[in-house]
């Protein structure tokens, strides 16, 4: 469905002549995928006018710098103006005196204000704050015990030297609509027990609400004016689609949010409401939610988030990842056998091991660019990554140091020892000499690191990005692609 | 069927307030004028803003192009028709009704991912059965996350209906598996499993979401007979690969789309029928158990560009 954005620049100006300059033409092509990247991202079409008409002014008249091409000064344009859009970080939670610092979390029913509840207490005790942590959601059933059970999980499971309390009125809880208004009360209260207990934080979970309900919007507005949260954050569903701006837009209009928070980030999302709720309200996104457990919450980067969005995959989680995975230790030896070009299959199999420590390919490959929309699919043939184990395991520790050893017969060897056969040792190992050979260039560049040798042993084909040398680009073996949408839109008129 | 009132004007009230909150409708913006590209653009602008992403708009927008090329429509009347027709045909389905069981009890499955809106849907269809008459056994098979399990109970007991749960923790196909049992043995109609949100990324989940099903099937022949895809009305583009996913998991037979209510237009469910044929069978358009209508594909295009029913 969705080729990655670069790829597609490229084929816009590969018929151009005058390379030397971005121009009126050739940018006007380039800027239409664009805005098609954009909004398959789902950022919202007017931001994406705005967006597409400013970088092509940026752009044209631009001399193109020696190094690249149009097409990558053409990315690097976006992604640079992508970047400063959604800028700058900011995960500071600023803490007042005398406490309680009040936290107000509010958002659209489902976003998922209440496990952000726990995050943030979470957080915060790490840092060794206390925290209080109110259920002021009357209306979902079964809310308060939700965020009591949370609360009291991170309480005894989290790290971190902050003490933490609950605080609810499980008696005030009623169906849709009976409660309205009850919730102004128990925030109060909560403030008050926060204070007597000299809590640093109070963080309030709101309940879920439509940006269209009068009432609704009102409780909040009088829960803000009662407590005056020094903090109010809007929670927001990262797959939410080109409703985002309408519900942001209200939601900042009554509360003046300060900040975003975006959930259920580690979805194939491109997410490009980030884009859009950051615009309308002008306030900065704090944290993104990966996960559904207390520690899973990450402060923002803007770079990877553009990167997402224009579809070119979260290669910095990815190298992060990575990093978290393979000790300082064991990355710099391995860095410096890449250099030297002595990079070994010993090597290899550790970094294939460390890979699969992550967790499950598949997971990775969605932080891939270009994975898109081909590989999620897909279930990765792991067994396909047990055999390359295989055959390593299988040769022999000289043979592991240089595979130039191997000849005909002890790649026969090789492949009945790993119940493969010998094209697939062959294979191997022709891959691995490339690989070999690449790394010796890619050292020099700098970017190196483990992740990006695996990459290139099944890569397909890379795409050169400015800044983000040959990107990975992971194949999984014998899978078969998904129909595009488009394409089964052509079947259908055919018929 | 009969098993809804389908009070088809709610749901368009509740489309067409957004509408007026929000822009001129289209019949008003067409009405007489002539098809110029300006016009042509406010109907791609109306398209993409109600989700149904740039793929099945272009599409859509060459296809008016052509048609008037080729002279069929001349003006904004026209067009408007055309696209009504359009959008109709693309959501078409020649049953919408829910799958049961010829003779005996019927299971229905609730999946879709973390707060789209699978257990308050169950409790909407739960009350709409009960009420046509059937007599509805709940099972809270989601017991991953906390409170999950209460929430269901807590609208058991509004709804005066019984309920199998599970542990925190327990396996979910052995709940399902349970539930299945249970509903045998009491001899109720329709068996309704709310399963726990998981993203579609996560391989695991998703194949924990097979394994619920295949227990049923085995328990069962036939079961589950429906499978709802729980879809937030809010979700964009990415609700495709949503469904498509959750399509190879656990074969859904329709989606409920909740939050109807809300200001966002759904489009993206035409990208999905388009994409995955899965038909739109119910919408959500509040958070109490009757805020429940029949999905009506009519009502649904007509409030989406703000026409009015003649
Ligand atoms: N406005 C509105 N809210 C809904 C609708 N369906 C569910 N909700 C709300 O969305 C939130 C999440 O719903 P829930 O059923 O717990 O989602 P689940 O996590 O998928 O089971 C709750 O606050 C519900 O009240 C709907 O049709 N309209
Ligand atoms: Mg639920």
């Amino acid at each position: 469905m969705f080729e990655a954005l670069s790829q597609r620049i490229t084929d816009t100006f590969r018929n151009l002549a005058g390379r030397g300059r971005i121009s009126q033409d050739n940018v006007r092509e380039a800027m239409d995928e664009v805005r098609t990247a954009l909004l398959e991202a789902d950022v919202h079409l007017q931001v994406v006018t705005q967006f597409c008409e400013e970088v092509a002014q940026d752009a044209v008249g631009r001399a193109v710098t020696k190094s690249l091409k149009p097409s990558e000064e053409m990315i690097a344009i976006v992604h640079q103006r992508l970047v400063q859009l959604m800028g700058p970080v900011d995960s500071h939670i600023m803490l007042v005196e005398p406490p309680p610092t009040v936290l107000m979390l509010c958002g659209l029913q489902g976003a998922g204000k209440t496990t952000t509840c726990a995050k943030l207490a979470a957080y915060l005790k790490k840092s060794g704050r206390s925290v209080m942590v109110a259920a002021v959601d009357l209306q979902r059933p079964a809310a308060v015990e939700q965020l009591a059970v949370l609360t009291s999980e991170v309480e005894r499971d989290a790290p971190g030297a902050g003490s933490i309390h609950f605080y609810a009125e499980p008696d005030k809880c009623a169906e849709y609509g009976r409660v309205t208004g009850v919730a102004v009360g128990v925030s109060r209260r909560a403030l008050a027990e926060a204070r007597r207990l000299k809590v640093d934080a109070l963080i309030l979970d709101t309940a879920g609400r439509l940006h269209i309900n009068d009432e609704l919007m009102a409780e909040l507005g009088a829960i803000n004016a009662a407590l005056r949260p020094q903090q109010i954050f809007l929670v927001v569903d990262a797959m939410v689609g080109q409703d985002a701006v309408n519900s942001a837009r209200v939601f900042h209009e009554r509360l003046a949010i300060d900040g975003i928070i975006l959930c259920k980030f580690d979805s194939d999302t491109r997410g490009g409401a980030a884009l859009s709720v950051k615009q309308v309200t002008g306030a900065p996104i704090k944290f993104v939610g990966i996960g559904e457990k207390f520690d899973q919450l990450q402060e923002f980067h803007p770079q990877r988030m553009a990167g997402r969005i224009l579809g070119m995959g979260d290669v910095v989680s990815l190298v992060e990842k990575v990093r978290e995975e393979v000790s300082e230790q064991e990355a710099t030896h391995i860095a410096q056998r890449m250099a030297e070009g002595r990079l070994t299959m010993d090597d290899f199999l550790t970094q294939l091991g460390s890979v699969r420590r992550m967790g499950p390919m598949k997971q990775l490959l969605g932080l891939l660019p270009g994975a898109g929309s081909a590989l999620k699919n897909i279930e990765v043939d792991e067994k396909q990554l047990d055999r390359l184990e295989g055959i390593v395991h299988s040769m022999t520790a000289g043979e592991r140091r240089d595979v130039k050893t191997l000849n005909k017969s002890r790649v026969k060897r090789i492949a009945r020892g790993s119940g493969t056969t010998p094209a697939d040792v062959n294979k191997l190992t022709r891959q691995f000499q490339m690989m070999q050979k690449m790394t010796r260039q890619m050292a020099s560049a700098g970017v190196g690191g483990p992740l990006k040798s695996i990459g290139e042993l099944s890569r397909t084909d890379s795409t050169r990005m400015p800044g983000v040398q040959n990107m990975p680009t992971l194949r999984a073996g014998g899978s078969t692609r998904t129909v595009s949408v488009k394409q089964r839109y052509k079947q259908r008129k055919k018929k | 069927m009969g098993l809804f009132t389908a009070t088809v004007s709610a749901i368009r009230r509740s489309l067409t307030r957004t509408r007026e909150a929000l822009g001129t409708p289209l019949g008003d913006l067409l009405g007489g004028r002539s098809l110029s590209d300006a016009v042509v653009d406010e109907i791609e602008t109306l398209l993409l803003s109600a989700d149904l992403g740039p793929t099945a708009t272009t599409l859509i927008i060459q296809e008016l192009r052509e048609a008037r090329r080729a002279g069929r429509i001349d003006s904004g009347s026209d067009a408007l028709e055309f696209l009504t027709d359009e959008l109709k045909t693309r959501l078409a389905c020649p049953d919408r009704g829910l799958l049961f069981a010829d003779s005996g009890l019927s299971i229905m499955l609730i999946a879709g991912i973390n707060g789209s809106g699978k257990t308050t849907s169950v409790a909407k269809i739960a009350k709409s059965l009960h009420t046509s008459g059937r007599s509805v056994l709940l099972a809270a098979a989601d017991t991953f996350r906390a409170g999950a399990v209460a929430q269901l109970e807590i609208w058991a007991r509004r709804l005066d209906l019984d309920i199998i749960k599970g542990a925190r923790g327990a396996d979910p196909a052995a709940v399902a598996f349970d539930a299945a049992d249970a509903a045998l043995s009491r001899g109720v109609d329709v068996l309704l499993i709310d399963t726990a949100g998981r993203l579609h990324t996560q391989a695991n989940l998703m194949r924990q979401l097979t394994k619920i099903r295949n227990v049923l099937a085995k328990k069962i022949p036939g079961a589950p007979h429906e499978v709802l895809l729980v879809l937030d009305a809010t979700a964009g583009q990415n609700a495709i690969i949503q469904a498509q996913l959750f399509k190879q998991a656990i074969d859904v037979t329709g989606i409920f789309l909740a939050k109807l209510d809300g200001t966002a237009k759904g489009g993206i469910v035409i990208a999905i029928h388009d994409a995955l044929d899965i038909p739109v069978k119910l919408v959500g358009l509040g958070e109490t158990a009757d805020d429940v209508e029949i999905f009506d594909p009519d009502t649904f295009v007509e409030a989406m560009l703000g026409v009015e029913k003649s």
